[in-house]
């Protein structure tokens, strides 16, 4: 027989990418199986969505990413309704309707309404000027703001919003990037490559904000610019929306199918109702939702199988980014989080701004991170689709594809066989045969007089291990091995090597010092983390450095812990002086916390012992309203200024010590110190305030004032050394505070002011701050210039709301079910 | 998990990277950690060592450094890493939704 069945009635409603792969994938299966009707929202046929961006940027236009021209529906025989919106469908009849109010019937129904970009609920979102980045009508609104000259604010530093970004600048136009996590694509990114693509946005131009969370959009008939929620206000003629995106179910959930984040699927790609499919970004799968056009075409042709009645399963996609701005490689798959059942490879190599991180799990590739040079990424994610093992290529896999069947070495070996004109030092340019011939020729014995004749490992610190290698291979036996002491085990540099890269790099955030000095983890230690916050703190006091998970929990929550996990809390008494009000309010505020134990510190101040934390800001609160501030007790800081009476009354006194005490105080009070500080003014050589034993000490003499340092009184007692002597009270002050500046740039984390001078030699300190009137000044002005930034109440911030998440508990819904 | 109650303890960004928050459940004082990475684990809040709050310590890596004397335990499973030894009691967390879940086990008193 020869019957020709009717062709069942196949409505798509969408006419985006998911919905044109799936058409193609079921023709090229079943053609002529069904008639086919696309209702598409915009008046085009099916284009390239993901190239948007360089049609933005003008590198493409809109013809060059068209995907189905006019001849492909018509050689298909689809109906494409342009411009037509679907405003409801009737599952019981079987039809959609139109905006128009045209009904069409369907025997099968797809959904492929892909997403929508969420727009935050801010004030202004409404204002002309403001766009978002999806379509082709957001692209030819951007282009003509860009044509009109001006600057462009662009909220959200993901994927869409760094494209949306690079295009309008490439356009001419001025660019701020307001993103409000601390690094950019932050979930397809570990922190180490999200401060290489920032570095790389950067300097293209384009102004990066993170951390900034947006309160307003601004302007009366027109955005005039974006408010910050720290009251930062940056002008823009032009606003565009890439938060993110949301599956697109308005339509799915008015007609009553499973929506949950978006349209529910089973594997067959099939909704609630099973005449109805769902296909693309719409569709909530297993749980998850896709924002990448490899799993829409996955699922697309899983769809399409099912609809020919060959039957398929959608199992879900891993997914890889790329980021589309040229000159800029990125590239992100799977999951590349740690675990102690996960071990990770890094290659870093801070010269060519390449970073390389493959995440293992039993032998198989779970996640990939490439930066500034992808070339492998598809290998990587081949590896990690097929969860192939890769136990056997292990020491060489990071290399890529090319390096693979070689035979792997120990590091000496591998340095040993290398050909005279290797490079070892790339910043320098320096081989090993350069190096190999200095330590001969000159009878190099170690890594400092390598550094210092070849230059070789001088400049990132990089090659340290494999110019210390070059010189075990050399000299043999005779090579004592290196006798420095690293950091910690994260980093085969010293702490005065990181300070020095610091500095001369410019590097200002913990993944800057990790990427650029070669970090062997990726995200430190519980020891190096404090340190180099504190060298960045120190070295950029202008910039908003600190990272206070960076810190040790006293300094985060301004208060010292207690062996039950309690807090004990000391205000600030400058000089050891207090007045009766204070007292009182001490008194009261100890009386209505309950404080169980009030108790004079070594320091001349009064210790609140048994806080909670959750009371924390109350005792501040009051504390403040007294006039009080934090004592810094806990502080790898200036603690305290020790005084005696003086000669205001005591019969022996010189000088004013209480008054210069407090002076001190009021001058140092704030700063971030290598480890803590503390001061002491003695009003007469008889010492009552035990200046003697202090880090920084002035006794006062009839003449002026003897300035020591270097005391210590703790695991280690230890009187000071006298540095030198001055006149006037303004001369105590500067003199000590460019002694502190230069302890504070040049000590070692958690190395006490004594140990510092030890190593730098009591000498050197002399001659700089005694003898050196211009170092001296510059010291000061540089402790000056830091004391603006770090003179800010640390109680007062947090009483006024800042961190508040320190300070309470996670709310908890009771028990949700009994599995 | 068996004889579990789970518990809806809010999103993943009401807890700092590199940080914690802590709960009481059932009397007992539970921390959640989020890692740089995102991932979230829970612990009893008290280090094996001495009782140390956990959830002040500095997160590093799947790691917290307990801040009374520098422990350093494993987020996943609570254990003491490196020379030491013991364990702080480790609890299921899941993502659903975008909601964080915690599975606490049911205490004899809450389970009669």
């Amino acid at each position: 027989m020869n019957i020709v069945p009717t062709p069942e009635k196949l409505v798509v409603i969408g006419n985006g990418m998911a919905a044109g792969r799936t058409l193609e994938e079921l023709f090229a299966r079943a053609p002529g199986r069904y008639a086919v009707t696309v209702f598409g929202a915009e008046p085009r046929v099916n284009y390239n969505r993901i190239m948007l961006s360089p049609v933005l940027s003008g590198e493409k236009a809109y013809e060059d990413i068209i995907i189905h021209d006019d001849a492909w529906y018509a050689a298909n025989g689809v109906r494409l309704e342009r411009g037509a919106t679907i405003v409801a469908i009737d599952r019981a009849a079987r039809t959609v309707t139109a905006a128009s109010g045209k009904v069409t019937p369907y025997d099968t129904l797809i959904l492929a309404t892909g997403s929508e970009p969420f727009v935050i609920p801010v004030p202004g979102k409404d204002l002309p000027g403001v766009v978002t980045f999806r379509d082709l009508d957001d692209v030819e609104k951007m282009q003509a703001a860009a044509d009109a000259g001006g600057h462009a604010v662009v909220i959200g530093g993901g994927l869409l919003g760094l494209e949306a970004a690079a295009g309008l600048q490439m356009k001419g136009m001025g660019v701020t990037v307001v993103h409000l996590m601390p690094t950019l694509m932050e979930r397809q990114l570990d922190p180490s490559a999200g401060y290489l693509l920032r570095r790389a946005i950067e300097v293209r131009g384009i102004e990066v904000v993170t951390q900034a969370n947006t309160k307003a959009i601004l302007g009366e008939t027109h955005v005039t610019g974006v408010e910050l929620a720290d009251g930062r206000i940056i002008a823009a003629t032009l606003v565009v929306m890439a938060v993110g995106i949301r599956p697109a179910t308005a339509l799915a959930r008015a007609a009553g199918l499973a929506v949950e984040r978006g349209v529910v699927v089973d594997d067959a790609m099939r909704t609630s109702d099973p005449s109805v499919y769902a296909v693309g970004e719409c569709v909530q799968h297993r749980g998850a939702c896709y924002g990448l056009v490899a799993p829409l075409y996955e699922m697309g042709k899983v769809l399409a199988a099912n609809l020919a009645g060959d039957g398929a399963a959608y199992t879900g996609s891993v997914t890889a980014t790329k980021l589309k701005v040229t000159g800029i490689d990125l590239f992100s798959a799977g999951d590349f989080s740690e675990g102690d059942d996960r071990d990770e490879i890094v290659l870093r190599d801070p010269a060519r701004g390449v970073y390389k991180r493959l995440v293992l799990k039993d032998d198989r590739i779970v996640g990939a991170v490439l930066y500034g040079e992808t070339g492998d990424g598809s290998w990587f994610f081949d590896l990690l689709k097929k969860e192939t093992d890769v136990a056997a290529m292990r020491d060489t896999l990071i290399f890529g594809q090319a390096y693979q069947g070689g035979s792997p070495l120990d590091p000496t070996a591998a340095v040993a066989a290398l050909p005279d004109d290797a490079e070892i030092c790339g910043c320098n340019g320096i081989s090993k045969g350069t190096i190999v011939g200095a330590i001969t020729a000159q009878r190099l014995t170690s890594l400092e007089e390598v550094r210092a004749v070849t230059k070789a490992s001088a400049s990132c610190g990089q090659c340290t291990g494999k110019v210390e290698q070059l010189l075990a291979v050399t000299l043999g036996d005779a090579f004592a091995g290196p006798a420095r002491k690293t950091m910690c085990k994260c980093t085969d540099l010293t702490h005065g090597e990181v300070r020095d890269f610091i500095r001369a790099k410019a590097l200002k955030s913990i993944p800057a010092v990790m990427q650029e000095l070669g970090w062997k983890t990726s995200c430190g230690c519980a020891s190096c983390r404090p340190a180099l916050n504190y060298y960045l703190v120190c070295e950029w006091p202008e910039d908003e450095v600190d990272d206070s998970q960076s810190r040790f929990i006293n300094e985060r929550v301004h208060a010292n812990i207690q062996k039950d996990g309690t807090f004990s809390v000391v205000p600030r008494m400058w000089g050891g002086l207090t007045t009766p009000a204070e007292l009182k309010a001490i008194a009261e505020i100890a009386e209505r916390w309950q404080v169980p134990t009030v108790k004079m510190t070594g320091g001349q101040r009064i210790d609140l012992l048994g806080i909670a934390k959750e009371n924390l800001p109350g005792v501040w609160k009051d504390l403040n309203d007294a006039g009080m501030i934090s004592g810094a007790a806990y502080a790898k800081g200036l603690r305290t200024v020790k005084t005696c009476v003086g000669k205001e009354w005591c019969r022996f006194g010189t000088q004013d010590s209480m008054g210069l005490g407090i002076k001190l105080e009021k001058l140092m009070w704030g700063s971030w110190t290598p480890a803590k500080v503390k001061l002491g003014v003695s009003g007469c050589p008889r010492n009552c305030s035990e200046s003697t034993i202090k880090d920084i000490g002035v006794i006062c003499v009839d003449s002026g004032f003897d300035l020591h340092i270097a005391g210590a009184a703790g695991l280690h007692v230890r009187a000071t050394d006298l540095l030198g002597h001055v006149e006037t009270e303004a001369e105590v002050l500067e003199y000590c505070a460019a002694v502190l500046q230069m302890y504070r740039e040049d000590g070692f984390y958690l190395e006490r002011i004594y140990k510092w001078s030890a190593r730098v030699g009591l000498d050197t300190i002399r001659r700089t701050i005694m003898a050196d009137a211009a170092a001296r000044a510059a010291l000061f002005d540089r402790f000056l210039t830091s004391q603006k930034a770090a003179q800010v109440d640390p109680w007062g911030e947090r009483v006024a709301g800042h961190e508040a998440h320190e300070f309470s508990n996670l709310t908890v819904v009771p028990a949700l079910a009994a599995e | 998990m068996t004889d579990a109650h789970w518990y809806d303890i809010g999103t993943a960004d009401d807890v700092p990277r590199r940080g914690a928050r802590t709960l009481r459940i059932d009397g007992r004082e539970i921390a959640v950690f989020r890692t740089a990475d995102d991932h979230v684990f829970a612990l009893e809040n008290r280090c094996p060592h001495k009782g140390g709050p956990l959830s002040e310590g500095i997160v590093h890596g799947r790691k917290v450094a307990c801040p009374l004397h520098n422990w350093v335990i494993d987020l996943e499973d609570g254990e003491a890493t490196g020379a030491d030894h013991g364990c702080a009691e480790a609890f299921a967390v899941k993502i659903e939704a975008g909601r964080l879940r915690l599975a606490v086990p049911r205490t004899r008193a809450a389970a009669e």
